[in-house]
């Protein structure tokens, strides 16, 4: 299937979940409310690191309203949460896992580590009770930066965890790279800090757990981007369930960014204690508390060498990396600085030889895991920073030495394990360069000096590794789980059709994307698919979006599951058409005879299988309904080039974006809207890393001081232009789809973008250096130091 | 870190000293204050009662008293809980010395510490509080020394105490050991000296 293929694929069709959305039908987890229902309060912890000496819940058990209290002492037999993914240390020896207990034992590690459990008739009255647990802290000192953290002396997080270090892990040929640096003609070095974002969807996370006492069963409504992967975790490893008691529901989920990818402490407790106080049980995150608990992104601190020869082309690359894991080990984290981080770092370039190592690393801050993009925006910042230095030092332009060092061959594997399937990454250039009208910037610059002000322009060309993923290379690389996913075709009788799908919505429109498939593909409206996900107890098991896999694993599994379909409809009208099954052809809803005008509609074909009177019963089962498992054979690689022109006003320090334009090659694409939706979304939460986010803890006592929207800049519609996004098209190679994904790439190329027109801007002031995010006084400082050093 | 403010209270050293030590006085110039009650020689068990933006909060906390020379200085710290607002701790060396004809300069050193939902909570809020508690508790000590000189004084001090509220955004902690300083400094002293009567 191709976007060439006529019908609704490649259309703008309106979502069909927004009416639903726009008009306040859509059912959340807050909006679930079960009879008999309790709610629950998390006391947390105000200490970055502390002993607990002792707590006493008395009080609080006799509190008005107060069912029950518990505390990591009452969890006997609940194991700690896991972490999805092993890294092997260059030692061999695997990473240090600490027990990371549901509720405290024993000791806190960061603002917002979980103390105790209180559930209560009222969230007033758990919150109330909650004020009278008395616990006794011995406050140990903190470490925050991860940095820091690995000094002699730095406070000790874990005992499991000498030195604070969770591994050292390395990738790629160290000797090639020494040899290429020996012989360069020129060396570009850069330090930089990639800062701590805190993700802040708009639905803040919230569960409502229940136990059956008539099938002893568990039910769980989760804001989840991955229910089955959250049951699997939670019966396996922590609760010790049988998988099939319990059923996880992720409804309508209110953007998750990665945050609501994990196995998180407060669903786990609530589940537990459903079966104790045998009610039902409601939680949801105020926004203070999804602050201090949701595991937060980024946090790198990286040097990075670039060895060139003297025209410009890049002989190796070296890149030494410190990453905060936080105080415990999150779901996915310690695969993001790493496989997610290090194998990006060839780029879209030929670069022979690349050398990275990642010092991961437990810090007296909330979990660190995967958020937009994860570990990819951190490898593209990493690249295109330094090869914007490197252009700037060897005075070759900026789109030159790019287009210099550009792959251009087919499979192409790089020294840091992927193989690019396809890409055209001359096209994207050139597209962002007429986009960002790059031939009249020297004007527009010139014109802007006259009032005063710095015009600047940056480059970022990047690539990402989508479609997670192939299972058997990931289990190589040390995931626990498998990535491939699942898709059910159910065809009712009268033709209108139900799809499970195991990828999970929380602001992609996969509802209307996937039906556009299903809808092009049998040949009936859209208005006839519906689009399941989200309920384990319904979608036969899936692994959940993160990582732009929906359409390229999720939306081919749909693909593999029609495909199956239509071939069982086939025999059905050759039964009934009293022809062979290989003379049977499929098009436009019809299946028909070859040569002749004798067809069945897809409707008859269904009715039939549902209602076997005149059917091959001897050769074939009724019912027409569907499943299809789908393991990517690679992954996807969506690139493309952004490029950003900013204007400064030197007595502020104010960056006003000017423009942004996004050249992007995602593959074919099934809804041009929703990509460009996907595209706006991910830019903004760039530009918010870039312009205006961080995430600040006080070095000295660990307190999160960016706690609220006070302290913590998110973008808003008036820090964005407008921007000018284009794509074009190198279909993926190895999925039916040819897609390649969308859902990070705003994030990924906009940070890098940003920074290198700031960094232009400034360049005549002789700033060299800024790290994100490019706040008003950062830049203002820049400015004044370039001028005290002149 | 340390946050230091000089305070100029229209009245001699002696006379300051006595009225900081008057719990009356001190009852009426502290806002929020519910309890003091005496732990032991030097120790107090204090609650007071303390707003800031979303977050109210009971604090019940330990004041300690050290190196007290009468009538110039003393230094005071406290830990105090608030509960699921957090917790503030820290301490301040207080002196007074004269200052020109019938007037005090009352002098704070202090560092300190909030945790919990206060630090998250923003230093703009936390600034304004902290600010605010000061003032009035400035302005209210000075109008019972001296109601005619009242109006100048305070109107100067509030100067002063946005001056030194203004920390720098994203660069830190200022604001909280500001915040400290303000709950500490006031709530202590007059902790302290109504332990003394």
């Amino acid at each position: 299937m191709g976007a060439n293929e006529t019908g609704i694929i490649g259309q703008s069709v309106r979502r069909k979940e927004d009416a639903r959305f726009l008009t306040g039908a859509g059912q959340y987890t807050d909006d679930v409310t079960l009879p008999n229902q309790t709610h629950a309060y998390f006391l947390r912890s105000p200490h970055a690191h502390a002993k607990i000496r002792s707590i006493d819940t008395s009080k609080a058990k006799a509190a008005p309203g107060v069912v029950a209290v518990y505390t990591g002492a009452d969890l006997e037999g609940v194991n700690g949460l896991p972490c999805g993914w092993l890294i092997t240390s260059v030692d061999g020896t695997p990473m240090k896992e600490p027990p990371h207990p549901v509720l405290a034992k024993g000791k806190v590690r960061y603002v917002g580590d979980h103390v105790a459990l209180v559930v209560a008739e009222t969230r007033s009255q758990a919150k109330d009770a909650s004020e009278l647990i008395e616990v006794d802290y011995d406050v140990l000192p903190a470490v925050v930066n991860p940095v820091d953290a690995l000094k002699p002396g730095a406070p000790q997080i874990h005992d499991e965890a000498p030195g604070n270090k969770c591994y050292t892990w390395s990738i790629g040929d160290k000797a090639a790279v020494d040899a290429a640096f020996a012989k360069a003609a020129h060396v570009t070095k850069l330090d930089l800090v990639n800062n701590r974002l805190i993700p802040n969807a708009i639905e803040p996370r919230a569960a409502v757990a229940s136990y059956s006492r008539a099938d002893e069963s568990y039910t769980l409504y989760v804001t989840s981007q991955n229910p089955h992967v959250e049951r699997l975790l939670m019966t396996a490893f922590v609760l010790g369930l049988p998988e099939h008691k319990l059923r996880v529901i992720a409804p309508d989920v209110g953007g998750g960014f990665g945050s609501k990818i994990y196995l998180y402490a407060e669903e786990t407790a609530m589940v537990w204690a459903s079966k104790r106080v045998n009610r039902p049980i409601k939680w949801a995150a105020e926004r203070s508390e999804s602050f201090v608990s949701d595991a937060h992104g980024r946090d790198h601190v990286t040097h990075a060498e670039l060895a060139l020869d003297k025209d410009g082309k890049f002989l190796a690359m070296r890149v030494r990396t410190t990453a905060a894991m936080g105080a415990y080990l999150s779901t996915f984290a310690s695969c993001i600085p790493t496989i997610l981080y290090a194998t990006l770092l060839a780029g879209q370039y030929t670069t022979p030889a690349i050398h990275c190592e990642v010092t991961a690393v437990f810090t007296n801050t909330a979990p660190v895991d995967a958020y937009r993009g994860a570990g990819r925006p951190e490898a593209t910042y990493v690249v295109e920073r330094i090869v914007r230095e490197a252009g700037v030092e060897m005075g070759i332009a900026q789109d030159e030495i790019r287009r210099r060092n550009f792959i251009r061959s087919f499979p192409y594997q790089t020294p840091v394990a992927l193989n690019y399937d396809i890409g055209d990454y001359d096209q994207t250039l050139a597209g962002a360069n007429e986009l960002a009208d790059v031939k009249g910037f020297p004007a527009r610059r010139a014109e802007a000096a006259k009032r005063g002000k710095l015009r600047g322009l940056g480059y970022a060309s990047y690539i990402e590794a989508c479609g997670l993923a192939p299972s058997n290379v990931a289990g190589a690389l040390g995931a626990r789980a498998g990535l491939f996913e699942a898709g059910q075709v159910r065809v009712h009788p009268t033709g209108s059709v139900t799809v499970f799908t195991g990828s999970h919505s929380h602001g992609q429109g996969h509802e209307t994307t996937f039906a556009q498939i299903v809808a092009s593909k049998l040949g009936i409206p859209i208005e006839n698919v519906d689009i399941v996900h989200g309920d384990t107890g319904r979608v036969l098991f899936g692994m959940g979006t993160y990582g732009s896999r929906s359409l390229a694993v999720g939306g081919t599994a749909i693909v593999k599951a029609l495909d199956k379909v239509v071939a069982k409809g086939k025999k059905i009208a050759a039964h009934l058409l009293e022809a062979a099954e290989t003379d049977i052809e499929f098009e436009d809803g019809k299946f028909s005879v070859a040569g002749t005008d004798r067809s069945k509609t897809f409707g008859e074909i269904a009715l039939t299988a549902y209602v076997p009177h005149n059917y091959p019963l001897d050769k074939l089962e009724p019912g027409l309904d569907e499943t299809a498992f789908y393991d990517p054979t690679n992954f996807t690689y969506p690139a493309g080039t952004h490029i950003c022109e900013v204007e400064i006003d030197p007595d502020t320090g104010v960056v006003d974006i000017a423009g942004f334009s996004a050249c992007d090659d995602f593959g074919n694409i099934i809804n041009p809207m929703i990509v460009e939706g996907q595209v706006h979304g991910g830019l903004a939460q760039g530009i918010g890393q870039a312009l205006l986010e961080s995430c600040v803890y006080d070095p000295e006592s660990g307190q999160l001081l960016t706690g609220s929207y006070m302290d913590y800049a998110m973008p808003r519609a008036d820090d964005m232009p407008s921007f000018k996004v284009s794509t074009r098209v190198t279909p993926c190679t190895h999925n039916p789809l040819g897609a390649k994904g969308c859902g990070e790439a705003g994030a990924i190329g906009s940070p890098a973008a940003l920074m290198n027109a700031v960094l232009d801007a400034l360049a005549p002031l002789g700033v060299k250096h800024l790290d994100m995010p490019a706040s008003p006084q950062r830049v203002w400082h820049a400015i004044q130091s370039a001028k005290a050093a002149a | 870190m340390e946050i230091s403010n000089t305070r100029i209270v229209p009245a001699p050293p002696a006379v300051v000293w006595g009225a900081l030590n008057d719990p009356d006085v001190l009852k009426d110039c502290l806002p929020g204050c519910e309890s003091i009650e005496r732990l032991s020689e030097g120790e107090w068990r204090v609650v007071m009662a303390a707003r800031v933006g979303p977050v109210a909060a009971r604090f019940t906390g330990r004041m300690a008293m050290s190196e007290v020379v009468a009538p110039t200085s003393y230094t005071l710290s406290f830990d105090g809980q608030g509960g699921a607002a957090g917790f503030a701790k820290g301490e301040a060396r207080v002196s007074l010395a004269p200052s020109g004809a019938d007037e005090t300069a009352l002098t704070y050193v202090a560092k300190a510490q909030v945790g919990g939902k206060l630090a998250q909570i923003g230093s703009r809020l936390v600034d304004g509080v902290a600010a605010k508690m000061t003032d009035d508790f400035f302005t209210r000590f000075i109008q019972r020394r001296r109601p005619a000189a009242a109006a100048e004084v305070s109107g100067a001090e509030a100067g002063a105490g946005k001056a030194a509220a203004r920390g720098a955004p994203g660069g830190g902690i200022s604001w909280i050991r500001y915040a400290a300083i303000a709950a500490i400094v006031v709530v202590l002293i007059i902790l302290y000296l109504r332990a003394r009567t």
